[in-house]
């Protein structure tokens, strides 16, 4: 079970998510202090550790979109947060996948603030409301990186065995 | 049966005959670029060797390319010690292309990278920026990436789990009417496919109006197609292709030329008629938020900005220089000028229309990304508007979410200076 602590609209773009103006900060380890900056009272409570792990972020369509900064994907990440939207932008789907970001696809969901969400298989279960959704799956090209436990992983496999493509047709 | 252009630099770039939308491919990369956030790419570089018992050296110096142009001079010392690391990263992995803060070779990295050859026809080009798909604009694919991708592309020299994306068709015909420029034919198209109509797709650009266009223009067109959600934008490579690389980028060596095959399977086809078209504003804060300029004209305006990889090239400086020449921008407008690059900042010197532009009361700021993405300079106040030929609008995307940004084309922009709220340029002053 997991809480949906901050629903958002369509088109919620990485200046949303991890504001330009922060942007000197790179490190994985350092981004979270400025996960949703420019929405106050939920960094603020984020920062007092009031946002039990794995809670969830809802979007609408087309979340991330924008800017290919990778610290919109590792802050959210960092935050111990999962995000379930109707659909991803490409550069910010790749960059979670790549780092190991929760992201599900549920282009029907309806949830508030506060439901409880079960995630089973290929369905969103909203404890709160009983009613189930189901779930898109991330495109077989990232299927390979999700098997390794991302990018960095896998990209070191590929350096120590080979160019043995996997996840191919 | 046939491909789109994007299907056969794919099957080039992997080494097979043929792909097809939707197949999983590792194209070898011709270029990768990367800006100060080349700090965090080699972060990631060195982190995938941690443990490998190899030397973490990248797959070929002469392919990378790093520009700084985020935060240029840097801002704070902790961009002066990025901007530190990733030259230390240069010189100790021999990367050739590197443009370091200059007013010799200095500039906008995607600006950089077409006027100094980099980009050819053909090229498979990657870049940790989302507005990569401005390169297309020469016939390459070109697409943004994020930093551990990178650092990928750096180890292997090659992009993991590159699917082969499905491509829209753009036919633009007809002539544009006098102060309507490929920025509102761009706009236009992003407010009519939404900002993710073209989401993991790309957008081919045909037509007279293309064929006639600059490769300023083209470069335009495709840097925001991003803002569509594509995955790139892409103009077959022609003659005028051919004399920008010659004439503007010297490239000697002969380049392919080449478009899709005439039995290219599209997923749809749009058709656009540049005649019909005038100025378009992109209202906050949204960029598919797409307006005629007459639906918003008299919007009053605080800051006014020229420049960035969208609208920053020679041919938009002189458009505000011309019309502003003897003419005072009005008071409680602050007009700022970034050339794209250090050679533009240069030449736009030398033809007079910096000195036009500050004597009407603009100020010239060096190249850069300056205000577009609030990282710099050029911050709004609490409840101020900015009007710019940037490419982005959203809630604090120049520096502050209490802020409004409209996006226009550098005519609007230089005619709404000289009134200090949004003027349609046919309307003169």
């Amino acid at each position: 079970m997991a809480k949906v602590v901050l629903k958002l609209g369509d088109d919620i773009s990485t200046d949303i998510i991890y504001p330009g103006r922060f942007m000197a900060t790179v490190l994985p380890t350092e981004t979270p202090q400025y996960t949703f900056a420019d929405i106050t009272d939920f960094n603020a409570r984020l920062k007092k550790s009031e946002i039990p792990q794995g809670s969830v972020v809802v979007g609408g369509k087309n979340f991330g979109c924008g800017s290919s900064r990778e610290q919109a994907a590792s802050c959210l990440k960092g935050s111990g947060l999962a995000v379930i939207a109707r659909n991803f932008a490409r550069i910010f789907q790749q960059n979670s996948v790549n780092l190991g970001l929760n992201l599900i696809i549920c282009p029907d969901l309806e949830a508030n603030e506060g439901d409880e969400l079960e995630f089973t298989g290929d369905t969103v279960v909203n404890q709160t409301s009983g009613k189930s959704f189901g779930t898109v799956p991330l495109p077989k090209s990232l299927q390979a990186t999700l098997d390794a436990g991302g990018l960095i992983p896998y990209t070191r496999q590929r350096l120590l065995h080979g160019k043995t493509l996997t996840g191919m047709k | 049966m046939g491909m789109t252009m994007v299907e056969k630099i794919l099957a080039r770039a992997a080494g097979l005959a043929e792909v097809r939308m939707g197949e999983v491919v590792e194209p070898r990369v011709d270029l990768a670029m990367s800006h100060e956030n080349g700090a965090l790419v080699l972060n990631q570089f060195n982190e995938i060797y941690q443990g490998t018992g190899l030397e973490a050296k990248v797959w070929d110096p002469s392919r990378i390319a790093i520009i700084f142009d985020h935060r240029v001079p840097a801002e704070s010392a902790k961009t002066a010690t990025n901007q530190k690391k990733v030259r230390e990263f240069v010189a100790q992995q021999g990367i050739t292309k590197f443009h370091d803060i200059r007013g010799d070779e200095g500039g906008i990295c995607h600006q950089i990278l077409p006027e100094n050859g980099y980009v050819r026809p053909g090229c498979v080009v990657v870049a940790t920026d989302s507005h990569t798909t401005t390169h297309g604009a020469l016939g390459s694919f070109a697409f943004g990436i994020g930093a551990t991708e990178m650092a990928s592309v750096w180890a292997l020299g090659c992009a993991l789990n590159v699917e082969v994306p499905g491509t829209i068709k753009v036919v633009v015909d007809g002539k544009f009417a006098p102060y309507v420029l490929p920025k509102d034919l761009i706009l236009y198209l992003i407010g009519q496919l939404t900002a993710e109509g073209a989401n993991f797709k790309v957008l081919e650009f045909h037509g007279e109006t293309i064929r006639s266009m600059d490769t300023s223009g083209r470069l335009t067109l495709c840097n925001m197609a991003v803002e569509a959600g594509a995955t790139s934008g892409i103009v077959p490579p022609d003659a005028e292709t051919l004399r920008y690389l010659r004439e503007v980028a010297g490239v000697t060596e002969n380049v392919p030329i080449f478009g899709p095959d005439p039995d290219a399977i599209y997923e749809r086809v749009i058709e656009i008629d540049a005649a019909s078209l005038g100025p378009q504003i992109a209202c906050p804060h949204t960029v598919d938020n797409v307006k005629p300029v007459e639906a918003v004209a008299g919007q009053p305006v605080q800051q006014i900005v020229i420049g960035s990889c969208t609208n920053g090239r020679l041919d938009d400086i002189e458009m505000a220089a011309r019309l502003l020449e003897g003419k005072k921008i009005a008071r409680g407008v602050r007009m700022l000028i970034f050339p794209a690059t250090a050679r533009i900042f240069r030449e736009a010197m030398r033809a007079g229309y910096l000195s036009t532009l500050m004597e009407a009361g603009a100020v010239v700021a060096n190249s850069g990304c300056g205000p577009c993405l609030g990282i710099h300079q050029g911050a709004l106040g609490d409840g101020e508007v900015a009007l710019s030929t940037t490419n982005r609008n959203f809630k604090g995307r120049m520096g502050n979410p209490k802020g409004e940004v409209y996006l226009c084309s550098p005519a609007v922009a230089a005619a709404s200076a000289l009134t200090g709220v949004i003027t349609d340029p046919r309307k003169g002053s």
